[in-house]
């Protein structure tokens, strides 16, 4: 700040406030501008308005119980969530899970990554100014809402996944569905690539708009679309395979430019990818128990901290649990990646255009309440 | 590879530590090669000599497995990390020196309220991007008085992560450039993941 401020000392600046209440910031974010006329000199986000703090809900209820909580914070991939969760608690207790029920993970992971960056496709045209491609998003989106709510039984805030297994076996009809949605979503790719990506004004917005650099995001700890979009070959899936994602051959799209129509072409491609991994895993999805044999009951971890990452729709999701050997956490911190992605918005943005500082606000695909938890 | 070469330049800086607790040890070590001879007999009489020296030995046995300071590599199948490095307050950051000049990025910074104790804990994580490597730094400060330097100078993210750790546990990062509450609101004066919080 102090810098921009030094060189322009003569000319006057003004406070913009920007939210909480704003579109562009989809919920309840707010960011304090400092402007010199149309450009930022400073921006400062301030969080907490949805704060509900997950982690001491964590601390005051069972291992079990706090399950429900996993889909109230991203609840645009809540999956991912409940994914990281179990994920930590069963390295933790050392509980096995059944292989169908790592596929049958896989798989509904996978449609919820693809319903979330559907939203975020048809929400950032928006912000963007262009308001039909939201409407064909949430088309395909809906599509993938009531699969999983046959499974699953909820479309928004899942809450599927046991320790040691999923809670519901899926069946024919949610097979033939999924390989449905997939060739229909083969035949929307090209029409959105040729409607929006093709569009020589999205073209124009985005292009060496936002520039994130490769350091910028290690020392920020930005991972996800972000990252990849700086030419960072990180994906949590690849680089610390769990689950069994090491059995499925994909690709981890990576841009190198670091603006936001990098951000925007790696989100893209993956909805491509998951859509691979989902097939592979139709396919060799084997027969068997989704949950253990022995049902678990009692979950008491040893004393000690443990760590687990997920790649969720937006980045690395971490759980580090710490257990003194009781039938609850002693102390749960959820690492939400947005939180992260978004804690570069300030140096990224500054001497933007406000317009253009909202593009690459957009990019980073913001859910508020993952970030204030 | 990674995990070798950042496990040994994190171990400098427990040189200084490692002299205060190692110098009894050298000397208890010592005397061994010289009475080479006649070892066992010699170490019974000193063990059996008084109920004095048999109760340090108890007292150091439980800490021997984690006796020489140093980062600790982990059993990253059970734990989900490779090397724990257990450091007081002000070796903090020079450690996020040496990882950030590994070009480790940092995951996240927290807390952990031992009020057993009467510390508490602060833990960073922090990971690679081309190689799986996943380094914890802990250290714990005296609950009364929960102080420990920022690291936020040099990973500007921990600016954040800091921000939070002092409005969920109190701990002040001294020299943090704005160290005003973030998600709690603007006026608070709690600090609601310490365990004797009351609503």
């Amino acid at each position: 700040m102090n810098g921009l401020l030094q060189q322009d000392v003569n000319q006057e600046t003004f406070v913009l406030n920007l939210g909480p209440q704003h579109p562009a910031t989809h919920g309840v974010l707010r960011v304090k501008l400092v402007m010199d006329g149309e450009y930022i000199v400073e921006a400062e986000p301030v969080l907490g308005y949805i704060h509900r703090m997950h982690e001491k809900m964590g601390e005051n209820r069972t291992w079990a119980q706090f399950l429900p909580n996993c889909g109230r914070m991203d609840y645009l991939s809540a999956l991912s969530y409940n994914h990281g969760y179990v994920a930590a608690v069963e390295r933790a207790a050392g509980i096995e899970v059944p292989e169908r029920a790592e596929y049958l993970r896989v798989i509904t992971v996978e449609l919820n990554r693809i319903s979330s960056h559907l939203l975020w496709f048809g929400a950032f045209v928006l912000d963007l100014g262009g308001f039909t491609p939201l409407l064909y998003a949430f088309d395909d989106r809906e599509q993938i809402l009531d699969l999983l709510e046959s499974v699953t039984g909820s479309r928004l805030t899942y809450c599927y996944f046991r320790f040691g297994g999923v809670y519901n076996d899926i069946d024919d009809s949610f097979i033939t569905g999924t390989r449905e949605f997939i060739k229909r979503l083969r035949k929307r790719l090209p029409m959105y690539d040729a409607l929006v990506t093709k569009n020589i004004i999205l073209i124009k917005r985005l292009k060496d708009i936002g520039p994130i650099s490769r350091d910028m995001c290690r020392r920020y700890g930005a991972t996800g679309p972000v990252a990849r979009g700086s030419g960072i070959n990180f994906d949590v899936r690849k680089h610390e395979p769990y689950s069994v994602y090491s059995e499925f051959d994909f690709d981890i799209p990576v841009y190198e430019e670091g603006d936001s129509m990098a951000r925007y072409m790696v989100r893209m491609d993956e909805m491509e990818q998951s859509m691979r991994i989902i097939e592979q895993a139709l396919d060799k999805l084997p027969e068997g128990e989704i949950q253990p044999k022995k049902a678990v009951k009692l979950i008491k971890p040893e004393k000690g901290d443990y760590y687990h990452a997920v790649e969720a729709a937006r980045g690395s999701f971490g759980v580090r649990i710490v257990s003194d050997g009781s039938n609850s956490a002693y102390r749960l911190k959820l690492r939400s990646p947005t939180y992260s992605n978004l804690s570069l918005f300030g140096e990224a943005s500054r001497g933007m255009l406000l317009p253009d500082a909202l593009a690459l606000m957009g990019s980073l695909d913001l859910v508020i309440p993952e970030i204030d938890r | 590879m990674l995990l070798r070469k950042i496990k040994e330049a994190l171990n400098s800086l427990y040189e200084d530590v490692q002299e205060a607790p190692e110098v009894p040890e050298a000397a208890a070590v010592e005397p061994a090669p010289e009475t080479e001879t006649a070892p066992p007999a010699e170490e019974a009489k000193t063990e059996e000599g008084g109920p004095e020296q048999a109760e340090e030995a108890a007292a150091e046995t439980p800490e021997e497995p984690a006796a020489p300071p140093g980062p600790k590599e982990t059993d990253y199948r059970t734990k989900g990390y490779h090397l724990d490095v257990d450091l007081p307050p002000e070796k903090v950051v020079a450690a996020a020196e040496i990882l950030n000049r590994e070009n480790f990025f940092i995951e996240a910074v927290t807390g952990v309220d031992w009020i057993d104790d009467q510390q508490l804990e602060v833990v960073y994580d922090f990971n690679h991007f081309a190689e799986l490597c996943r380094v914890v730094v802990r250290s714990r400060v005296d609950r009364s008085n929960p102080e420990i330097p920022t690291i936020s100078h040099i990973y500007q993210g921990a600016n954040w992560h800091e921000r939070e750790t002092h409005d969920f546990f109190g701990i002040k990062f001294t020299g943090h450039p704005n160290l005003e509450p973030l998600l709690l609101p603007e006026d608070a004066d709690f600090h609601p993941l310490l365990k004797d919080f009351k609503a």
